[in-house]
């Protein structure tokens, strides 16, 4: 006898439907979340990556935003409401960022997106907040590539290309470098993009790339890689990776009796970079958002509430985007006078010399900040000030 | 020629780490006729043993970073005896298709525990701490750096005493004899518990060793580093002919070399694809790997 198990078709494809409605964070039954006349707390969904290869990034950032959101809930929160944070980790994986971000939408009606600190990331929950009218904001997503995805995703950092291009130009001013390996990971957008930006940038200026060797993130082995760059002789080696993989490289270079310069981009900043490779990171540079020795008031005010925050923690730049990010949102919120999507969203584009911990931010017509970089070394183990670089 | 030389010192050490976790593979397929996937979680748990244990017993000279590397092998070969009594003997004569199953089960719970912060050792990677004082060592252009030395020396005398061991002694005479006929063996009196729990732990410590040479070279530790490894010397003991002890280790040597030959090239992001498609060959021309012997199945 055949087994006369069936589903009943209709009901599947009800079911079908409201399960794609909800993955795809239609509202079925209008706005419910918005409009200035709404009642009770802004809802602000935060994904970040608090667990797995970049949490050292995420968990920065996150404090830096939660200090934000505390700071404007102690003066009053905004248009009379409490501000709510709501966090989600994406464990610094693949594919969970969107799952996040579609149960923020559509179950928590969150007026704004806060995230993330990986381009890769930000690429994944990108669109979804684009289709579904909800502004979002990035802390420190560098990729060019994040803010096209449409008009409600924003940025308050630098982009890829002004990180390339100041990177070209210290290689070759203050490095002395004519010939420049580069060892990138083309598992992270943030890597490839940052590595053409700077190739681009460095033979226009008359230098020379003279190996490319590539990685996967979560690789321990580079040994391979950098023979075939020692053979080929650089003056210096251009790491446009994360730290976790940055500090492996670095330990293995001096190892294999590289003694030329390292540098990479603002994905090296963290204190495991100096866990992991020590003493070996003598002689290696990076550059960044921010440094917490710089001397304008926002800085010196933003350390000394984030260290009576958080046990005396010095913040890092990703801590202080992830304020920045929470503060710039907030003014628009503000300025708009309505939690409405459209409404913040035109806010959010009208920003314009906001002062930020990172600097007074401008969001451009690409919705990207226009700001100042510093290069950091690493000078006896500790991360140490060499110099600003205007855009 | 040069650049040669080094990726083959390179490619020798990566390989030996291989070598050792194909081993603990090869043992237990020998004896039990299944693949023990829990083997690369071990393999993992032996790196968090020296990182926990390291500052307690003095690491940083070579005496102290020799008793790390034991306790983390006596450590691993404690939780290898205990996951095959706990998790494989109650099912010792199901199928092995149940055995298996449970074997990926018990992977996933170590992997997922590892990974808590309240029960494990959370998710974030831990920067290993040093064991060995360490030094480069200079021969004309090559480099060789004493870690790589210490994981060719320490992977050889591991691979000596477990000849040793399997082809000297009453304890490997049995391993073998049961690995030729479990009921057999028996019937002449071996205690057939008592020599799989023997070859699990010796399967676990090599996982053990295993994991402080890996992250004594990469220096970089966390709940999921044993998956890949553990796969790739999966593959060199698939490619060395499974149940083999010396085709293990010419597994491991091969597959260590071929990804940093690969990985020196313009090719670099195919290194694990080309090192797969050599195993697919091989296997195509040598069903039994390359020093298996092919066994007819009777029915």
């Amino acid at each position: 006898m055949k087994p006369t198990f069936q589903l009943p078709r209709r009901g599947f494809l009800a079911v079908l439907a409201t399960a794609i409605a909800l993955a795809t964070g239609c509202k079925p039954s209008g706005e419910s979340g918005g409009g200035a006349a709404g009642t009770g707390t802004i809802k602000i969904g935060e994904f970040a990556s608090l667990t797995g290869t970049e949490a050292a990034f995420g968990q920065s950032s996150h404090k830096g935003t939660q200090l934000a959101i505390e700071e404007i809930n102690q003066s009053g929160g905004l248009l009379g409401r409490k501000l709510e944070h709501l966090t989600e980790d994406n464990r610094s994986t693949a594919g969970e960022s969107a799952t996040i971000v579609k149960k923020f939408i559509s179950r928590e009606k969150v007026v704004a997106v806060l995230g993330e600190v990986a381009s890769g990331r930000s690429l994944e929950a990108g669109p979804i907040c684009q289709a579904a009218g909800i502004p979002m904001v990035s802390p420190s997503s560098t990729n060019p590539k994040v803010t096209e995805i449409g008009d409600h995703v924003f940025r308050v950092c630098f982009i890829d290309p002004f990180q390339g291009k100041l990177l070209a130009d210290f290689a070759k001013r203050t490095l002395k470098a004519r010939k420049v390996a580069i060892l990138s990971d083309v598992s992270a957008p943030y890597s490839v993009g940052l590595a053409d930006f700077f190739r681009q940038r460095f033979i226009a200026e008359g230098g020379e790339v003279v190996v490319e060797q590539k990685y996967a993130s979560k690789d321990k082995d580079f040994r391979a890689q950098l023979t075939a760059i020692k053979a080929a002789a650089p003056d210096a080696i251009f790491v446009p990776g994360y730290y976790t993989e940055a500090g492996l490289i670095v330990a293995q270079a001096r190892q294999l009796g590289l003694a030329v310069p390292l540098f990479g981009g603002d994905g090296w900043e963290a204190p495991e970079l100096i866990q992991i490779a020590g003493e070996a990171l003598q002689g290696t540079y990076y550059s960044t958002h921010y440094s917490p020795e710089a001397k304008s008031t926002e800085v010196r005010s933003f350390v000394k509430a984030f260290q009576a925050r958080f046990n005396g923690e010095t913040p890092d730049a990703m801590a202080a985007l992830g304020y920045d990010s929470a503060m710039v949102l907030a003014d628009a919120i503000k300025r708009a006078g309505s939690t409405d999507g459209s409404k913040v969203r035109d806010a959010l584009a009208a920003t314009k010399d906001f002062p930020c911990v990172t600097g007074k931010t401008t969001l451009d017509a690409s919705r990207n900040a226009t700001k100042a970089a510093v290069i950091i070394t690493v000078k006896d183990g500790k991360f140490s000030y060499l110099e600003t670089v205007e855009p | 020629m040069t650049e040669f030389l080094q990726q083959l010192i390179n490619g020798l050490s990566l390989g030996a780490i291989y070598a050792l976790i194909a081993l603990g593979y090869t043992m237990v397929y020998g004896v039990l006729r299944f693949i023990n996937f829990a083997h690369s979680d071990v393999f993992m748990i032996g790196a968090y043993a020296g990182y926990y244990l390291a500052p307690k017993l003095g690491a940083g000279s070579l005496v102290g970073g020799l008793a790390v590397l034991f306790a983390a092998m006596a450590v691993c070969a404690v939780l290898g005896v205990i996951i095959e009594k706990l998790a494989y003997r109650p099912l010792r004569n199901r199928s092995t298709l149940t055995v298996l199953i449970t074997a990926i089960g018990v992977s996933l719970l170590i992997q997922n525990v590892a990974q808590n912060q309240k029960l494990g050792f959370g998710p974030n990677p831990k920067a290993f701490p040093r064991l060995f004082p360490e030094t480069n060592l200079h021969f004309g252009p090559l480099v060789v750096s004493s870690n790589q030395l210490i994981v060719l020396g320490v992977t050889v005398v591991l691979l000596g005493a477990l000849w040793w061991i399997v082809h000297r002694t009453r304890i490997g005479t049995a391993m073998r004899a049961l690995s030729f006929n479990a009921t057999a063996a028996s019937l002449v009196g071996i205690d057939n518990d008592a020599v799989i729990s023997f070859t699990f732990a010796l399967g676990s410590a090599l996982a053990g060793a295993g994991g402080i040479l890996y992250a004594m070279n990469y220096p970089s530790i966390d709940p999921l580093m044993g998956t890949l490894p553990g796969l790739k010397a999966f593959v060199a003991a698939v490619l060395g002919g499974i149940g083999n002890l010396p085709g293990a280790a010419l597994g491991g040597l091969l597959i260590g070399m071929v990804e940093t030959f690969v990985s020196g090239t313009r090719a670099s992001t195919f290194r694990d694809a080309i090192a797969f498609a050599i195993l697919i060959l091989i296997l195509l021309f040598r069903p039994a790997g390359l020093l298996g012997k092919v066994r007819v199945e009777k029915v």
